[in-house]
């Protein structure tokens, strides 16, 4: 690393575009930082002695005379016990007044965890909401995004799943988050007692748009302190990732790279991908899980980011206001957690894998009567009553507000079944039947 | 000498490096950092410069950094001892590292050059020999492993020596040849061959015939593959293709697997890891990490790494197979390899092909799923590397250039369908869109007569035809409503769902159903035929859901019991009890 004292200034800017500067230089590593006029930016293309920077906070106002020096490091955060309870922003900068916090220096976006070193996920979450805990089991070391509208409340139920959730350390990597969404965290975390276990690395819309690229590797690194060093669990919440792509492309296409799908840059999977493996449960008991937020523009599930991210993660989940009962709702169909056998039935009560599949298989024939009737054509007695059936099952356990022990959401469902199903509809294996079944 | 150079610039993972002398195309370099050496792969020449995709994260590198051309392509080591090993994509033995995280520029051995195995001589002093001949075999994890004459040996040798019986490093010499000119050549356990080149050493490469029985019923039954045939899986995301390929890989009746994780989640790996050093192979009774190996090239780990990491699969299936092996080879996903030689091409800012994937890939994809096959050795044995991949089509379109490209150079087409992954139809394999180009090999239909049934094929056939039959049927009652339609209609469409219930559908995560032998799956086929032949007699529709859910019912606690088991015997007496309710004589 050179040392500070004989850091050479820089003066001479050839060429400037939106997000990025070139200069001529030597001696400089890729990926190491510099300052441009007082805004920080990284290496991202040397060619002989003419070095490329990406500037963070943008490069309006940099004369081409601009002040230069190149810091000799790539992008790092210290980690320490006092992260806990700060608020940074997405250089790791605290922006609670609080003073900077001394620890060891780590580089951000470090290296992978060797394979071979991890441990199969096992350690359910709990979140009190049954469409999730129910019909879609988190999985400590696992990654799942919320998809979910722009309009829809997926901060509210990341805050909820956040506090529900036991775990040691919770991070939240904001990007693009809107300064009322910011306070609503604070807030929520505040009021619930738990600002001591929490880290937070914002980016607002008040901040430049590709000062954000650095926070999922802010948070995560900090996570993987807490998570290996110290064998604690971690949760990471990274919201929102559509924003995060979009910083991504626009630094892409200012470099003039080829632009694949929906202008997206051809390494978005790997660049997402890179994050969302951060993920992990370690043998000595350390863990981090990552739920994430991608917004959808109109549902579109086959745009570039929810589509490679759909293709990364273990699962999704997605919300969806059910005007039946005039609630948001966990979409039971298309919301999916892949590490869930991993726990259900074996973690949790022998009967979950039953109640959860049948409740989803006969509020497809719900669904099914619904689009009958849509047609004009007339129902028989088991559409209406599966129409009954989930409606109770929609208000009952699918309702995000709903907050149970997951013992109570499976006997939730098997009373539902005997008040609208007779034995033989529910089609469930015979000793299960014989245990739980609810005359009435 | 090797020739030496010096960075002269940094994109990503792309370095041009200024080359002192000559360096060819596919040549390994290594960039210095100081303390570690990066390792790279020339790419492209121009003029002075080479283009190196480094396998590593370029963080830090600066101009002048000094650069070792290694003087050979990218290669792997084979002998005894790549069995249950898990390597990343150049395969360094992940277990050999020291850690939690992956550390830049730490190659580790992918064998283990001190320990011994137990040799036993196949040739003699006085035999003619040429590459790939069998000198001798050690016993691995139970395999017979044959030691050959290294590949790249041209032309006859005649052997002078080969040693006795007994246990040996994979660094001993364990023969002495002759070339042609009488010298004397070493031969150890132990050889490096490059992994873009396919390994040829064998006499013919016949089109493949021989059934590959992989439990999965809707793949035997329906679209079978066999031994030394290409398949692959396309499909959207979560719709099952990691599922679908663990369950073959668990239960395919081959000698080696070789699982190349490309590009995909860690996770799924550790499951390998997990699991599979726990489950039997009942054939041999030993477990089946024992003849598994696995690449681990996961997402997160180096991009240019991803590329090499199937053509390392690639190369250690082709080593076992001239050992008269069966290989079989997955990889996921292939799209993740078509997309990192995209990012590849992208930097080098080459002219773009559809969807800004490089021009020859079609070219590349057929040229990999060439290598797979079925050949005669030379010394008259067979051996196979049955190859299928999974892609991963951006936004679950079929139409994009891999999942096309693919189409071209595969001979299995199990396409799984969003519709059918929803509604847990699983495995979600559309049984109208796949296919299986064996089906038509005349070779294939005379081979499973004998192993089979000489009505084997025509049920297949027929099967194919109810269903789409069904499906043709489902589309009127859609349209013209349930009481719109003859009662003949309902059936018909039922009849459809009964082979999709039974045949088709198979849970992968119960211990019975999970497997299926073509024993097994030839009598279910006959036995749903049988039904799907005779008529039924119905007043109204209403009476049609009810009765083919029951029996459909009663199938699948026949698929969820051993076979021929009293509680198997039991559920067919009841289902033939149900079926005698409405089948008209
Ligand atoms: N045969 C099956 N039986 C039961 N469940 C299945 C089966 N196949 C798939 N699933 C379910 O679907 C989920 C996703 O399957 P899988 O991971 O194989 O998808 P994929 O196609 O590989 O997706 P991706 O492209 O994102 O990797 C599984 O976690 C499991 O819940
Ligand atoms: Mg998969």
């Amino acid at each position: 690393m050179s040392s500070k004292a004989f850091q050479k200034i820089y003066t001479k800017i050839t060429q400037i575009t939106k997000a990025t500067c070139s200069l001529k230089a030597s001696g400089i590593g890729y990926d190491e930082l510099a300052v441009v006029n007082g805004k920080l930016a990284q290496v991202v293309k040397i060619i002989g002695d003419t070095v490329t920077l990406q500037v963070f906070g943008g490069t309006e106002g940099i004369p081409t005379n601009a002040e230069v020096t190149f810091l000799g490091k790539s992008p790092t955060i210290k980690v320490s016990e006092d992260l806990a309870g700060r608020f940074f922003n997405a250089f790791g900068e605290p922006i609670d007044g609080g003073p900077a916090v001394e620890g060891e220096e780590r580089e951000i976006g470090g290296p992978s965890v060797n394979p071979v070193r991890r441990k199969q996920p096992s350690e359910l979450v709990a979140t009190g909401i049954a469409g999730i805990d129910l019909n879609n089991t988190l999985v400590s070391g696992q990654k799942i995004p919320f998809f979910a509208d722009p309009d829809q409340p997926f901060n509210q139920v990341m805050a909820m799943v956040a506090l529900r959730a036991k775990t040691d350390k919770i991070i939240l990597g904001g990007m693009g988050l809107t300064n009322d969404d910011y306070l609503f965290y604070k807030n929520v975390f505040d009021n619930a007692g738990a600002l001591d276990r929490i880290i937070s690395f914002v980016n607002t819309t008040d901040d430049p748009p590709v000062e954000r690229l650095l926070v999922p590797d802010m948070a995560l690194t900090a996570a993987e302190y807490f998570a290996v060093d110290k064998n604690e669990t971690v949760l990471v919440l990274l919201t929102d990732m559509t924003l995060f792509a979009d910083a991504l492309s626009i630094v892409s296409n200012r470099m003039d790279q080829i632009p694949s799908k929906d202008s997206m840059p051809g390494s978005l999977y790997s660049d997402l991908a890179k994050i969302y493996e951060k993920a992990v449960q370690f043998p000595s008991g350390g863990s981090i899980t990552i739920i994430a937020v991608t917004t959808l523009s109109g549902g579109d599930i086959t745009h570039a980011i929810p589509d490679n991210t759909g293709y990364i993660t273990e699962g999704q989940l997605f919300l969806r206001r059910d005007s039946d009962i005039g609630k948001v709702i966990v979409d039971p169909f298309r919301s999916l957690s892949r590490l869930k056998q991993l726990v259900i039935g074996k973690k949790t009560r022998e009967d979950h894998p039953n109640v959860m599949n049948t409740a989803v298989r006969l509020y497809a024939d719900a669904a099914n009567a619904k689009t009958k009737m849509e047609n004009g054509f007339d129902l028989t007695d088991y559409d209406q009553r599966s129409l009954d059936f989930a409606k109770d099952y929609s208000e009952k356990l699918l309702a995000i507000d709903v907050n149970i022990e997951i013992d109570q959401m499976l006997n939730t469902g098997w009373e539902l079944f005997s008040k609208h199903f007779r034995k033989e509809e529910v089609g469930i294996k015979q000793e299960l039947m014989d245990k739980y079944w609810k005359e009435n | 000498m090797s020739t030496k150079g010096k960075v002269k610039g940094i994109i990503a993972n792309l370095v041009i490096v200024e080359a002192y002398g000559p360096v060819s195309q596919n040549e390994i370099c290594f960039i210095s950092t100081g303390s570690t050496q990066l390792m790279a792969e020339v790419i492209k020449i121009n003029g002075q410069n080479a283009y190196v995709q480094v396998f590593e994260s370029t963080r830090g590198v600066k101009i002048d950094y000094d650069v070792d051309f290694a003087g050979h392509l990218l290669e792997v080591t084979l002998g005894p001892g790549i069995l249950s090993k898990n390597y990343d994509g150049l395969q360094n033995d992940l277990d050999k590292m020291d850690g939690v995280f992956l550390k830049r520029g730490e190659y580790t051995h992918p064998l283990d050059p001190g320990k011994k195995w137990k040799f036993k001589p196949l040739a003699k002093a006085g035999d003619v020999v040429e590459a790939a001949s069998w000198l001798g075999q050690v016993d691995e994890n139970g395999m017979p492993h044959k030691i050959m004459v290294p590949f790249t040996f041209k032309g006859n040798y005649t052997v002078k020596s080969v040693v006795e019986a007994g246990e040996y490093t994979i660094e001993d010499t364990i023969a002495v040849l002759l070339n042609a000119d009488k010298k004397e050549v070493k031969v150890t356990m132990t050889q490096k061959w490059p992994v873009k080149m396919a390994i040829t050493a064998f006499r013919e490469k016949p089109r493949p015939f021989k059934l590959l029985e992989t439990g999965v019923r809707t793949i035997d039954t329906l679209n079978p593959i066999v031994e030394g045939g290409t398949g692959f899986i396309p499909g959207p995301f979560g719709a099952g293709k990691t599922v679908l390929q663990h369950a073959i890989s668990k239960q395919a009746e081959a000698d080696i697997v070789i699982v190349a994780a490309c590009g995909e989640r860690a996770n799924e790996v550790v499951e390998i890891f997990t699991e599979f050093p726990e489950l039997e192979d009942i054939r041999t009774g030993r477990k089946l990490m024992e003849r598994t190996t696995i690449i681990a090239n996961t997402s997160n780990m180096p991009v240019a790494a991803r590329e090499a990491s199937v053509y390392t699969a690639m190369t250690l299936g082709e080593y076992y197979r001239s050992m008269g092996l069966k290989v079989l080879m997955l990889a996921d996903s292939t799209s993740r390899w078509a997309q990192a030689l995209r990012e590849m091409s992208n930097r080098l800012e080459e002219l773009p092909g559809p969807d800004a994937f490089p021009m020859d890939l079609p070219a590349i994809i057929s040229n990999f799923y060439a290598r797979a096959g079925f050949v005669y050795l030379k010394n008259g044995e067979t051996g196979s590397i049955t190859f299928i991949g999974t892609v991963s089509p951006a936004g679950g379109n079929l139409k994009e250039p891999v999942t096309e490209s693919t189409k071209k150079a595969a001979r299995c087409f199990y396409a799984l369908a969003q519709q059918r992954a929803d509604s847990k139809r699983y495995p979600a394999v559309d049984p109208i869109d796949s296919y299986s180009k064996y089906l038509e090999y005349p070779e294939f239909e005379e081979y499973v007569e004998e192993k089979i049934s000489d009505t084997w094929i025509s049920m297949v056939n027929h099967s194919k035809t109810i269903l789409l039959r069904g499906k043709e049927t489902y589309e009127q009652i859609n349209i013209l409503g349930d009481d719109g339609v003859p009662v003949g209609y309902h059936v018909t469409y039922w009849k459809s769902e009964v082979i999709d219930f039974v045949i088709l559908q198979q849970d992968a995560f119960d211990a019975i159903d999970q497997s299926t032998p073509i024993e097994r799956q030839q009598y279910m086929l006959e036995h749903v035929l049988r039904l799907c032949d005779a008529d039924f007699s119905f007043e109204s529709f209403t009476e049609v859901d009810g009765y083919f859910k029951r029996i459909i019912n009663l199938y699948k606690q026949m698929n969820y019991s051993e076979f021929n088991s009293e509680k198997f015997n039991k559920f067919e007496k009841e289902l033939q009890e149900v079926l005698q309710e409405r089948i008209v004589a």
